[in-house]
């Protein structure tokens, strides 16, 4: 098999596409003419920007959002289907172009993140295949010579009486219908797929190996790239020399580009090859005296300042004062790397009216208007080709497009075709990661042994600011830093509270992991409440019911996993259990970890794990999505640790920067909240509360309080 | 000039000795289901089997596997009917499906040295094979399942 494809088909398919999206965008905005008015009959039926029904019966979705894992490639394809009353089997599914069209719900931009896929798309992908089914309807009445209301839909016909007609028999004519301004959506008790454990569309082509990542575009003439780039972050080249790296067989050419110098071969290993061979000459800057330690020192300095209130009542600091009884604790987490198995990759061809991008991104129209600035053409002139992302985590939604931007500059700089690929190191030290927090918790404890007041400062780089998104922050205050601190339960429900933020600015690049802010204020958070439970002299579950009394769905997950655990009977010997709940991406989750120490090493035997995230659209990928949050969790708990040294990142590959592997893997049991409320997010549910429910079981494994990631078995 | 049987049919590629065979497969012969992932044969996504052996190809010259027998997770199966494929589907495996290759790979080698793999074996053969989406669980109860479909 080979798996190189043909440029120019896939362009002809691709500018295919887009004809239909540019006039699919005004077809769904009620009201605006439509494409089906073309005197020819289209060779498929385009009833919106999502869906195309071709005559030869094949149903084609167009994502809005990114498949990398989390599954949307099926949930999303779902809620067309059950109000089109597809046959299932039909169904293809791609990634849209980048174009409006797609651009997330009430966001002027196509991205996919925040765990907002499915829920943001609950209603618009139902809608497209519900307008779809009322204009098939239509054309069918039309056939029969008979009403609408005559009809019924099952399975990709539209049936009448004894007349049945395909989707694909129906589909020229139904294009050539205009869309009615309402269509009315099934009644959940109506529903056929949305909530039945759906396999993945996306499966076949991943076990066979012929699924297309970024990291497989290939086609002839295109070369490939390893970039040179600075020891420490913000260093710039002073100069470089290249004999030794133009000697190498295969090297092609070698430009300096604004990240650094591009080595440009026929394949990836001349160009490695190439890269080792090249001496350059840095201006190291500022990034030099940077040392991982010394951030912490400085941020817990910080904490004992007065920061910038992200949320007050009351009077804590009065509270805090008189109080016969308090606790005072300071947590610190590190620098995490989110290191996507498919390291960072981007394929670019400037024309003089076209630049071609492929790459799997979560950002597509922020990396479209990046290509634009620099190649100087208008958005429009640049295509966005996604492909399947090996792993995202919020690593390939950089506001600043750097992988993509790099990866223009080199293809411009080359005139030729490249596609630009980083090594393992160069993802692992390559920046934007978690940032490094430290959070200072001091809570008066009244004589009931619930907290009476509660300060907590939080000390942190800001992901949100210095980037495009830099308005979203209000008085000072990035919602990503406090998220789930400022809207904890147990800290809102305190006449008396105040939470304060620090943001201090480092030469390291941040971004979003994976849950983001609850990454570490869940950990935090849900330990704190176990050291209130504890001084209480109270079981961590009866303490937590108490505080969330007026919690209803925090409570439902907490005693859902607290039940199938067996929470209250004993572990067995040698081992202890650990429990957290958190809220995040408007879902709930509660985990309970049982560990034991072995051989010097924490071991996770099991984890049981309950979810809320309102209706089950696909329960199995909730499921999958969950165990994965779980292991991506754990992999943060129990390994991840992004040090610096003068500069240097001092990991570099999976060596050092460890991962949980098979063997280390908990048996993991999940088990969903049945509900008929909204949606809520699910990617990111399952990483919050893992790392408190460990180190929670470890404190009643050994009555050692861990207040700093990752955890220690010493 | 290195000759290689590749998926059972011999080419001669125009390579160095030490390119490592990962790169020769992806790069040269354009067969891109055998995955890039660390370079150092610590994540396991490269993996193929040499006479019959799993290897990392990310780490392996060319020209140490030059005439052997190589296999890669296109050369599995036809039409994706291996048995471990067949149980991959039928438990619904993958995530990102980055890794699954290599998984694969490593699962078909571990079941022809051990056709009733223990959850112990299944951890020994497969810990060399990460997975950042988490699908070890999966993973694991697929081999126990292809061991079962391997005999039927």
């Amino acid at each position: 098999m080979n798996a190189r494809f043909d440029s120019s088909r896939r362009d002809f398919l691709k500018q295919g596409a887009l004809t239909g999206g540019a006039l699919v965008v005004a077809f769904f905005v009620p009201g605006a003419h439509r494409l089906a008015q073309a005197t020819e009959a289209p060779a498929e039926f385009a009833p919106n920007a999502f869906l195309r029904i071709s005559a030869d019966e094949s149903i084609r979705v167009l994502l809005a959002h990114s498949e990398m894992g989390q599954g949307i490639w099926t949930a999303l394809p779902m809620l067309i289907a059950e109000e089109l009353d597809a046959d299932w089997s039909k169904i293809q599914v791609e990634h849209a172009p980048a174009a409006p069209a797609y651009f997330a719900n009430g966001m002027p931009m196509q991205f996919t993140g925040g765990s907002m896929s499915t829920w943001t798309e609950f209603e618009r992908y139902r809608q497209a295949g519900a307008m779809a089914r009322a204009l098939l309807i239509q054309a069918a009445a039309q056939r029969f010579k008979r009403k609408p209301a005559d009809c019924r839909t099952e399975n990709g016909y539209v049936i009448v009486g004894e007349e049945r007609a395909s989707y694909g028999t129906l589909a020229p004519a139904a294009a050539k219908l205009a869309p009615p301004k309402t269509v009315a959506l099934k009644e959940p008790k109506d529903w056929k797929l949305i909530g039945q454990p759906t396999k993945r569309l996306d499966s076949p082509e991943k076990i066979n190996g012929s699924a297309r990542f970024g990291m497989d575009v290939q086609f002839d003439g295109l070369l490939t790239a390893v970039v040179a780039r600075g020891p420490v972050f913000g260093a710039t080249v002073r100069a470089f020399d290249a004999t030794a790296t133009r000697q190498v067989p295969g090297v092609r050419d070698v430009v300096q580009v604004p990240s650094g110098v591009a080595v440009i071969a026929d394949h990836f290993w001349a160009a490695k090859r190439g890269r080792d061979a090249l001496r350059v000459d840095w201006d190291l800057g500022a990034g030099a005296a940077l040392d991982s330690d010394a951030v912490r020192t400085d941020f817990l300095a910080k904490a004992a300042t007065e920061g910038l209130v992200a949320t007050q009542a009351g009077d804590a600091a009065a509270t805090l004062s008189g109080a016969a009884k308090r606790i005072e604790a300071e947590y610190s987490v590190p620098f995490l790397a989110h290191a996507p198995m498919e390291p960072l990759n981007c394929t670019v061809k400037i024309d003089a009216d076209l630049c071609e991008v492929w790459t799997g991104t979560q950002f597509q129209t922020m990396d479209q208007a990046a290509a634009a600035r620099i190649t100087g053409l208008k958005p429009e002139q640049v295509q966005i080709h996604t492909l399947f992302l090996g792993g995202g985590f919020g690593r390939r939604a950089t506001p600043t497009s750097d992988f993509v931007v790099e990866a223009v500059h080199v293809a411009k700089a080359a005139g030729k075709p490249v596609k630009t690929v980083w090594t393992r190191e160069d993802d692992i030290r390559g920046g934007y990661y978690r940032p490094a927090f430290v959070h200072k918790a001091e809570i008066a404890i009244g004589d009931d042994g619930k907290p009476a007041a509660w300060r907590q400062r939080i000390v942190g780089q800001s992901i949100l600011g210095n980037s495009p998104f830099k308005m979203m922050i209000k008085n000072g205050i990035d919602a990503t830093s406090v998220e789930g601190v400022a809207d904890s339960p147990y800290i809102k429900d305190l006449a008396n509270h105040r939470v304060e933020l620090h943001s201090p600015e480092l030469p390291v690049p941040v971004l979003w992991l994976r849950s983001v802010g609850h990454t570490h204020t869940a950990f935090v958070m849900e330990s704190l409440i176990d050291e209130l439970a504890h001084a209480a002299g109270k079981d961590p579950l009866d303490y937590r019911r108490d505080l969330l009394q007026q919690h209803a769905r925090h409570l439902g997950v907490l005693n859902l996993a607290a039940e199938k655990a067996g929470w209250g009977t004993p572990p067995e010997k040698g081992r202890a259990r650990g429990l957290a709940v958190h809220e995040s991406f408007g879902s709930y989750a509660a985990q309970v970890a049982e560990v034991s120490l072995q051989g010097g090493e924490i071991r996770v035997h099991r984890v049981v794990c309950a979810v809320d995230c309102g209706i089950a659209v696909n329960p199995a990928g909730i499921t999958a999505q969950m165990e994965s949050g779980i292991v991506f969790g754990l992999s943060a708990a129990l390994f991840g640790n992004l040090t610096l040294r003068k500069g240097e990142v001092q990991q570099s590959n999976y060596h050092d920067y460890r991962v949980l592997r098979m063997n280390q893997t908990p048996q993991i049991e999940v088990h969903i909240v049945p509900s008929t409320a909204k949606p809520g997010g699910i990617g990111e549910v399952g990483v919050p509360p893992l790392a408190a429910a460990v180190a929670n079981a470890l404190f009643a494994l050994t009555g050692k309080r861990q207040r700093n990631l990752p955890l220690s078995a010493a | 000039m290195v000759s290689l049987n590749l998926n059972g049919k011999t080419a001669q590629f125009d390579v160095p000795d030490d390119m490592p065979l990962l790169w020769v497969i992806r790069d040269v012969a354009h067969l891109t289901g055998t995955k890039f992932g660390c370079g150092m044969a610590q994540c396991g996504a490269c993996t193929v089997h040499v006479d019959g052996s799993p290897l990392r190809a990310c780490i392996t010259p060319v020209a140490a596997v030059a005439g052997k027998a190589i296999t890669t997770i296109e050369g599995l199966s036809p039409d994706a009917s291996h048995p471990v494929q067949r149980a991959w589907a039928e438990l619904d495996v993958v995530q990102c499906g980055y890794c699954q290759s290599g998984q694969i790979m490593s699962a078909v080698a571990l079941l022809k040295a051990k056709p009733d793999p223990t959850d112990a074996d299944i951890d020994a053969a497969l810990s060399g094979n990460i997975c950042r989406c988490g699908t070890y669980q999966r993973i694991r109860a697929a081999v126990h399942r292809a061991a079962e479909l391997a005999k039927t």
